[in-house]
Protein backbone atom coordinates (compact mmCIF):
# COMPACT_ATOMS: atom_id res chain seq x y z
CA UNK A 1 0.00 0.00 0.00
CA UNK A 2 2.72 2.38 0.96
CA UNK A 3 4.87 1.85 -1.96
CA UNK A 4 1.46 2.33 -4.57
CA UNK A 5 1.49 6.02 -3.06
CA UNK A 6 4.84 6.35 -3.01
CA UNK A 7 5.18 5.21 -6.85
CA UNK A 8 2.22 7.99 -7.30
CA UNK A 9 3.96 10.74 -5.48
CA UNK A 10 7.02 9.79 -7.67
CA UNK A 11 5.17 10.33 -10.60
CA UNK A 12 3.50 13.74 -9.60
CA UNK A 13 7.23 15.11 -9.07
CA UNK A 14 8.32 13.61 -12.16
CA UNK A 15 5.48 15.01 -14.27
CA UNK A 16 6.30 18.37 -12.87
CA UNK A 17 10.01 18.14 -13.16
CA UNK A 18 9.20 17.74 -16.92
CA UNK A 19 7.60 20.53 -17.12
CA UNK A 20 10.01 22.65 -15.53
CA UNK A 21 12.49 21.67 -18.06
CA UNK A 22 10.08 22.44 -21.11
CA UNK A 23 9.97 25.45 -19.56
CA UNK A 24 13.60 25.63 -19.30
CA UNK A 25 13.47 25.53 -23.38
CA UNK A 26 10.30 27.40 -24.14
CA UNK A 27 10.79 30.59 -22.14
CA UNK A 28 12.64 33.39 -24.13
CA UNK A 29 14.62 35.31 -21.38
CA UNK A 30 16.73 34.14 -18.48
CA UNK A 31 14.34 35.80 -15.38
CA UNK A 32 11.32 33.93 -17.30
CA UNK A 33 13.57 30.43 -17.34
CA UNK A 34 14.67 30.88 -14.26
CA UNK A 35 10.98 30.74 -13.27
CA UNK A 36 10.40 27.70 -14.68
CA UNK A 37 13.18 26.06 -13.23
CA UNK A 38 12.73 26.93 -9.48
CA UNK A 39 8.98 26.40 -9.33
CA UNK A 40 8.77 23.38 -10.84
CA UNK A 41 11.39 21.71 -10.09
CA UNK A 42 11.53 22.80 -6.30
CA UNK A 43 7.76 21.09 -5.91
CA UNK A 44 8.62 18.73 -8.22
CA UNK A 45 11.17 17.16 -5.93
CA UNK A 46 9.31 18.34 -2.58
CA UNK A 47 6.49 15.99 -4.02
CA UNK A 48 9.74 12.66 -5.13
CA UNK A 49 10.87 13.21 -1.52
CA UNK A 50 7.71 13.26 0.28
CA UNK A 51 7.42 9.84 -2.16
CA UNK A 52 10.91 8.19 -0.98
CA UNK A 53 9.67 8.96 2.92
CA UNK A 54 6.37 7.13 2.34
CA UNK A 55 7.65 4.35 0.24
CA UNK A 56 10.50 3.60 2.91
CA UNK A 57 8.86 4.31 5.63
CA UNK A 58 9.75 6.33 9.13
CA UNK A 59 13.35 5.68 9.36
CA UNK A 60 16.85 6.73 8.60
CA UNK A 61 16.30 7.14 5.00
CA UNK A 62 12.72 8.43 5.48
CA UNK A 63 13.42 11.05 7.79
CA UNK A 64 16.35 12.11 5.98
CA UNK A 65 14.42 12.74 2.72
CA UNK A 66 11.52 15.04 4.61
CA UNK A 67 14.86 17.41 6.24
CA UNK A 68 16.40 17.33 2.50
CA UNK A 69 13.43 18.61 1.61
CA UNK A 70 13.42 21.41 3.82
CA UNK A 71 17.12 22.40 2.97
CA UNK A 72 15.84 22.60 -0.87
CA UNK A 73 12.95 24.57 0.22
CA UNK A 74 15.45 27.51 1.47
CA UNK A 75 18.37 27.01 -1.13
CA UNK A 76 16.54 26.85 -4.13
CA UNK A 77 14.71 30.13 -4.39
CA UNK A 78 17.65 31.59 -2.79
CA UNK A 79 19.88 30.64 -5.52
CA UNK A 80 17.45 31.42 -8.00
CA UNK A 81 17.62 35.40 -6.10
CA UNK A 82 20.73 35.43 -6.83
CA UNK A 83 21.05 34.51 -10.41
CA UNK A 84 18.39 36.76 -11.22
CA UNK A 85 20.58 39.63 -9.69
CA UNK A 86 23.74 38.80 -11.26
CA UNK A 87 22.30 38.43 -14.52
CA UNK A 88 20.57 41.74 -14.14
CA UNK A 89 23.86 43.18 -12.75
CA UNK A 90 25.76 41.86 -16.08
CA UNK A 91 22.92 43.85 -18.00
CA UNK A 92 21.39 41.15 -19.56
CA UNK A 93 18.68 42.46 -21.32
CA UNK A 94 14.89 41.44 -20.39
CA UNK A 95 12.84 39.89 -23.68
CA UNK A 96 11.91 42.84 -25.81
CA UNK A 97 8.11 42.26 -25.36
CA UNK A 98 8.26 42.97 -21.87
CA UNK A 99 6.32 45.71 -20.46
CA UNK A 100 8.04 47.18 -17.61
CA UNK A 101 11.54 47.21 -15.74
CA UNK A 102 11.26 49.61 -12.61
CA UNK A 103 14.78 47.95 -10.98
CA UNK A 104 16.71 49.46 -14.18
CA UNK A 105 14.96 52.49 -13.97
CA UNK A 106 16.00 53.06 -9.88
CA UNK A 107 19.63 52.44 -10.49
CA UNK A 108 22.19 54.33 -9.43
CA UNK A 109 25.53 54.50 -10.41
CA UNK B 1 21.13 31.21 26.48
CA UNK B 2 22.81 31.59 22.76
CA UNK B 3 24.71 28.96 22.88
CA UNK B 4 22.37 26.61 24.71
CA UNK B 5 19.94 26.99 21.67
CA UNK B 6 22.49 26.75 19.56
CA UNK B 7 23.71 23.73 21.22
CA UNK B 8 19.84 22.12 20.94
CA UNK B 9 19.82 23.57 17.15
CA UNK B 10 22.93 21.57 16.58
CA UNK B 11 22.02 18.34 17.63
CA UNK B 12 18.66 18.03 16.21
CA UNK B 13 20.14 18.71 12.97
CA UNK B 14 22.22 16.06 14.13
CA UNK B 15 19.62 13.36 15.18
CA UNK B 16 17.71 14.24 11.82
CA UNK B 17 20.28 13.66 9.74
CA UNK B 18 21.89 10.58 11.65
CA UNK B 19 18.63 9.00 13.06
CA UNK B 20 20.62 6.83 15.84
CA UNK B 21 17.18 4.90 16.83
CA UNK B 22 15.67 1.76 15.19
CA UNK B 23 11.99 1.42 15.88
CA UNK B 24 11.58 -1.75 14.60
CA UNK B 25 14.95 -3.47 17.02
CA UNK B 26 14.20 -1.11 19.58
CA UNK B 27 18.08 -0.40 19.74
CA UNK B 28 19.74 3.57 20.21
CA UNK B 29 22.87 3.68 18.55
CA UNK B 30 24.50 5.39 21.28
CA UNK B 31 27.78 5.85 19.81
CA UNK B 32 26.44 8.32 16.93
CA UNK B 33 24.03 10.28 19.70
CA UNK B 34 27.55 10.70 21.91
CA UNK B 35 29.31 11.54 19.38
CA UNK B 36 26.17 14.49 18.05
CA UNK B 37 26.56 15.75 21.72
CA UNK B 38 30.21 15.99 21.50
CA UNK B 39 30.11 17.67 17.64
CA UNK B 40 27.13 20.26 18.82
CA UNK B 41 29.39 21.24 21.94
CA UNK B 42 32.13 22.37 19.73
CA UNK B 43 29.91 23.60 17.00
CA UNK B 44 28.15 26.03 19.88
CA UNK B 45 31.70 26.98 21.06
CA UNK B 46 33.05 28.08 17.87
CA UNK B 47 30.37 29.00 16.03
CA UNK B 48 28.04 31.75 17.94
CA UNK B 49 29.09 34.82 16.32
CA UNK B 50 26.86 33.26 13.31
CA UNK B 51 24.46 32.92 15.15
CA UNK B 52 21.17 34.55 15.31
CA UNK B 53 20.64 37.82 18.03
CA UNK B 54 17.14 36.76 18.97
CA UNK B 55 17.28 32.81 20.36
CA UNK B 56 13.92 33.17 22.18
CA UNK B 57 12.47 33.51 19.05
CA UNK B 58 13.53 30.33 17.78
CA UNK B 59 11.59 28.75 21.10
CA UNK B 60 8.35 31.03 21.41
CA UNK B 61 5.22 28.82 21.15
CA UNK B 62 3.44 31.93 19.12
CA UNK B 63 6.04 31.64 16.66
CA UNK B 64 6.03 27.72 16.36
CA UNK B 65 2.50 27.72 16.16
CA UNK B 66 2.11 30.66 13.27
CA UNK B 67 4.97 28.89 11.47
CA UNK B 68 2.64 25.64 11.31
CA UNK B 69 -0.48 27.73 10.26
CA UNK B 70 2.32 28.82 7.30
CA UNK B 71 2.96 25.76 6.22
CA UNK B 72 -0.55 25.00 4.56
CA UNK B 73 -0.75 28.84 2.80
CA UNK B 74 2.81 28.07 1.22
CA UNK B 75 1.82 24.89 -0.42
CA UNK B 76 -1.09 25.94 -1.65
CA UNK B 77 0.12 28.76 -3.39
CA UNK B 78 2.81 26.69 -4.49
CA UNK B 79 0.20 24.20 -6.05
CA UNK B 80 -1.49 26.94 -7.54
CA UNK B 81 2.14 28.55 -8.91
CA UNK B 82 2.63 25.55 -10.25
CA UNK B 83 -0.49 24.82 -12.61
CA UNK B 84 -0.01 28.43 -13.54
CA UNK B 85 3.17 28.11 -14.96
CA UNK B 86 2.50 24.70 -16.41
CA UNK B 87 -0.34 26.25 -18.13
CA UNK B 88 2.26 28.86 -19.50
CA UNK B 89 4.72 26.58 -20.64
CA UNK B 90 2.15 24.31 -22.53
CA UNK B 91 -0.34 27.34 -23.85
CA UNK B 92 1.26 27.01 -28.11
CA UNK B 93 1.14 31.04 -27.56
CA UNK B 94 2.46 31.59 -24.27
CA UNK B 95 0.36 34.32 -22.81
CA UNK B 96 3.83 35.77 -20.72
CA UNK B 97 3.83 39.45 -20.21
CA UNK B 98 6.85 39.66 -18.23
CA UNK B 99 8.17 42.57 -15.76
CA UNK B 100 10.30 43.89 -13.15
CA UNK B 101 8.35 45.82 -10.52
CA UNK B 102 8.80 47.90 -7.14
CA UNK B 103 6.45 46.01 -4.06
CA UNK B 104 7.22 47.58 -0.58
CA UNK B 105 7.09 45.34 2.69
CA UNK B 106 6.82 46.51 6.20
CA UNK B 107 8.09 43.45 7.58
CA UNK B 108 11.72 44.66 9.75
CA UNK B 109 13.50 41.75 10.28
CA UNK B 110 16.16 40.30 7.88
CA UNK B 111 14.82 36.48 8.62
CA UNK B 112 11.66 37.56 8.01
CA UNK B 113 12.82 39.37 4.88
CA UNK B 114 14.38 36.45 3.51
CA UNK B 115 11.73 34.16 4.60
CA UNK B 116 9.50 36.49 2.20
CA UNK B 117 11.57 36.59 -0.70
CA UNK B 118 11.52 33.16 -0.64
CA UNK B 119 7.99 32.81 -0.44
CA UNK B 120 7.35 35.72 -2.91
CA UNK B 121 9.78 33.16 -5.25
CA UNK B 122 7.80 29.99 -5.03
CA UNK B 123 4.79 31.54 -5.46
CA UNK B 124 2.30 32.36 -8.51
CA UNK B 125 4.56 34.19 -11.44
CA UNK B 126 6.54 36.18 -9.30
CA UNK B 127 10.42 35.77 -8.98
CA UNK B 128 12.66 38.07 -6.32
CA UNK B 129 15.28 40.03 -7.85
CA UNK B 130 16.30 42.09 -5.31
CA UNK B 131 15.64 43.82 -1.56
CA UNK B 132 16.83 47.41 -0.64
CA UNK B 133 16.83 48.29 2.84
CA UNK B 134 13.96 50.55 3.59
CA UNK B 135 11.88 47.71 2.54
CA UNK B 136 11.30 47.87 -0.99
CA UNK B 137 11.45 44.82 -3.24
CA UNK B 138 11.92 44.11 -6.94
CA UNK B 139 9.82 41.37 -8.28
CA UNK B 140 9.88 39.83 -11.84
CA UNK B 141 6.42 39.09 -12.73
CA UNK B 142 5.98 36.19 -15.22
CA UNK B 143 2.14 38.23 -16.22
CA UNK B 144 2.13 42.05 -15.07
CA UNK B 145 -1.22 43.26 -13.98
CA UNK B 146 -0.62 46.18 -11.77
CA UNK B 147 2.86 48.53 -12.39
CA UNK B 148 2.13 50.82 -9.52
CA UNK B 149 3.71 50.29 -5.93
CA UNK B 150 0.55 49.89 -3.93
CA UNK B 151 -1.36 47.47 -6.58
CA UNK B 152 1.56 45.14 -6.46
CA UNK B 153 2.01 45.34 -3.24
CA UNK B 154 -1.23 44.31 -2.67
CA UNK B 155 -1.62 41.15 -4.95
CA UNK B 156 1.99 39.73 -4.28
CA UNK B 157 3.31 40.36 -1.03
CA UNK B 158 -0.20 40.59 1.26
CA UNK B 159 -0.53 36.85 1.07
CA UNK B 160 2.17 36.17 2.96
CA UNK B 161 3.04 39.84 5.20
CA UNK B 162 0.27 39.29 7.80
CA UNK B 163 1.66 35.65 8.63
CA UNK B 164 5.13 36.25 8.53
CA UNK B 165 5.02 39.46 10.74
CA UNK B 166 3.38 37.01 13.20
CA UNK B 167 6.33 34.55 12.77
CA UNK B 168 9.00 36.66 12.57
CA UNK B 169 8.77 40.21 14.23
Amino acid sequence: MNETIGIIFFGIGILFNFFGCLGLIRFPDVYNRLQAGTKCVTFGMIFILIGVAIYVGFNSLGVKSLVCMIFILITSPTAAHAIAKGAHKANVKLWEKSVIDQYEEDKVD
Amino acid sequence: MRRISLFFTSFVTWYLLTWPYDFKAQIMNWQIFIAGIIVSIIASLLFIKVFTQYPHKIFSPVRIFWAICYVPVLFFSMLTANLDVVYRVIHPRMPIKPGIVKVKTGIQSDSGRTALANSITLTPGTLTVDIMDDGHMYIHWIYVRETDIEGASKKIVQRFEPLLIRIFD
